[in-house]
């Protein structure tokens, strides 16, 4: 009961984006498309689990002095995995997310849950932590996408979804669009927890 | 003649028409996080402006003297994270020794810098910029692009703390308190700086 616990608190209850306000700047960046935030998150999961993995293992060799760095070597060595990957097999989302790949380095998230977390942990209950938060991720970006991409071009994975008599609002896939999206969204999820 | 108005043009790119909070979305974690009080922000936006220029100076020297000669350009992201990481320390350490008084003010926010992504989002970009005829960025611009995406981060945390501010009168509804109307006001200011985008030199 308390594994299914850990994978699923990041979805809701300590949701990385709209709870905590982690990770902002790849959430409001990359999520002017539903393919882009499919992406980020994807890549952020991964890089997640694996470093969740890596730090629990080393927990014990790691002096706590110098945790910090350590665990951005461990993290900045996954994202370079990732950077490359993706830039030999899927070129053109690469091109898309760009500086976002090697700032996943620096996203909060991550280093929050090595931190807070992977350190404190053994290996099994990290991957879940890494895997819930990560799918947390992802899910909210989703979320965003898909608000901004309907709103903005009236298509859904660049499919026309609403009649083409729909003027697409461009200012939601525009910088000010993710502004209001996420403001709004967090409006609603209080509006909700009051009640 | 050319070099006056390239620095121009630099200053006018990332402190305006590509902001690095409003347009490009890099360092909104500080942006939020530290705009509840005018002079706590005015103190992050100068510690801000300080790394920045340190950061680009010495990822462009690490990058072009010591990365390319080698060919091991891919560790790029690593060898820098890791230059923000111990400049951040240095300087904390020496600002401690040599001016007490600056770090009472600074100090609180050198350690959150680390992990802000405009410097390492700088750090990058002064690596990829071009200019429109194919140049690469020199040394001398690319210190200087850092020194102006500090600047117009520090522009734009300033007024969001000195809205905010006075939101805190404002008679905000319920739902909307805290978090989202920030996030509304990040929205309007964002709208403001589309209207940069039109400039052209």
């Amino acid at each position: 009961m308390s594994a299914m616990k850990e994978f699923t608190k990041g979805f809701i209850k300590e949701n990385p984006v709209f709870i905590m306000a982690l990770g902002l700047c790849p959430t409001l960046a990359v999520t002017s498309s539903v393919e882009n935030a499919l992406g980020m998150g994807f890549a952020a999961t991964f890089v997640l689990v694996a470093s969740n993995i890596f730090i629990s293992l080393l927990k014990n060799f790691i002096p706590s002095q110098v945790r910090i760095p350590a665990y951005i070597v461990v993290i900045a060595s996954f994202v370079t995995i990732v950077d490359m990957v993706m830039h030999a097999f899927l070129p053109p989302l690469h091109a898309k997310l760009g500086l976002f790949i090697p700032l996943i380095v620096v996203n909060c998230i991550i280093l929050g849950r090595a931190e807070a977390f992977a350190s404190k942990n053994n290996v099994y209950k990290s991957i879940l932590d890494g895997l819930g938060m990560g799918l947390g991720f992802t899910f909210s970006l989703t979320i965003l996408g898909v608000i901004r991409e309907i709103l903005g071009a009236g298509q859904l994975l660049g499919f026309n979804v609403l009649p083409s008599s729909y003027q697409p609002m461009l200012v939601a896939i525009l910088a000010p669009g993710a502004f209001f999206t996420l403001g709004f969204i967090m409006a609603v999820i209080n509006l909700v927890k009051k009640k | 003649m050319e070099f006056l108005s390239r620095i121009f043009t630099i200053a006018i790119a990332s402190i305006f028409v590509q902001n690095y909070v409003l347009s490009r979305f890099l360092g909104l974690c500080p942006y939020i996080g530290v705009s509840k009080k005018l002079d706590s922000a005015a103190g992050m936006g100068m510690a801000v402006i300080f790394v920045m220029t340190l950061a680009s100076t010495f990822t462009w020297l690490i990058h072009n003297y010591i990365l390319v000669p080698l060919g091991i350009e891919y560790l790029q992201t690593i060898a820098f994270i890791l230059t923000i990481a111990s400049l951040v320390q240095f300087v904390e350490m020496a600002i401690q020794k040599m001016a007490p008084a600056l770090y009472k003010s600074l100090g609180v926010f050198l350690p959150l810098i680390t992990t802000n992504c405009a410097v390492l989002g700088v750090a990058i970009l002064n690596i990829q910029s071009t200019w429109p005829n194919g140049d690469k960025f020199n040394f001398i611009y690319s210190v200087l692009q850092g020194f102006f995406a500090g600047v117009g981060f520090t522009f734009v945390l300033v007024l969001m703390a000195g809205i905010r501010e006075r939101l805190d009168k404002a008679e905000v509804p319920e739902s909307m308190k805290g978090m989202p109307i920030s996030f509304i006001v990040a929205g309007c200011m964002a709208l403001a700086f589309l209207g940069f985008a039109g400039l052209k030199f």
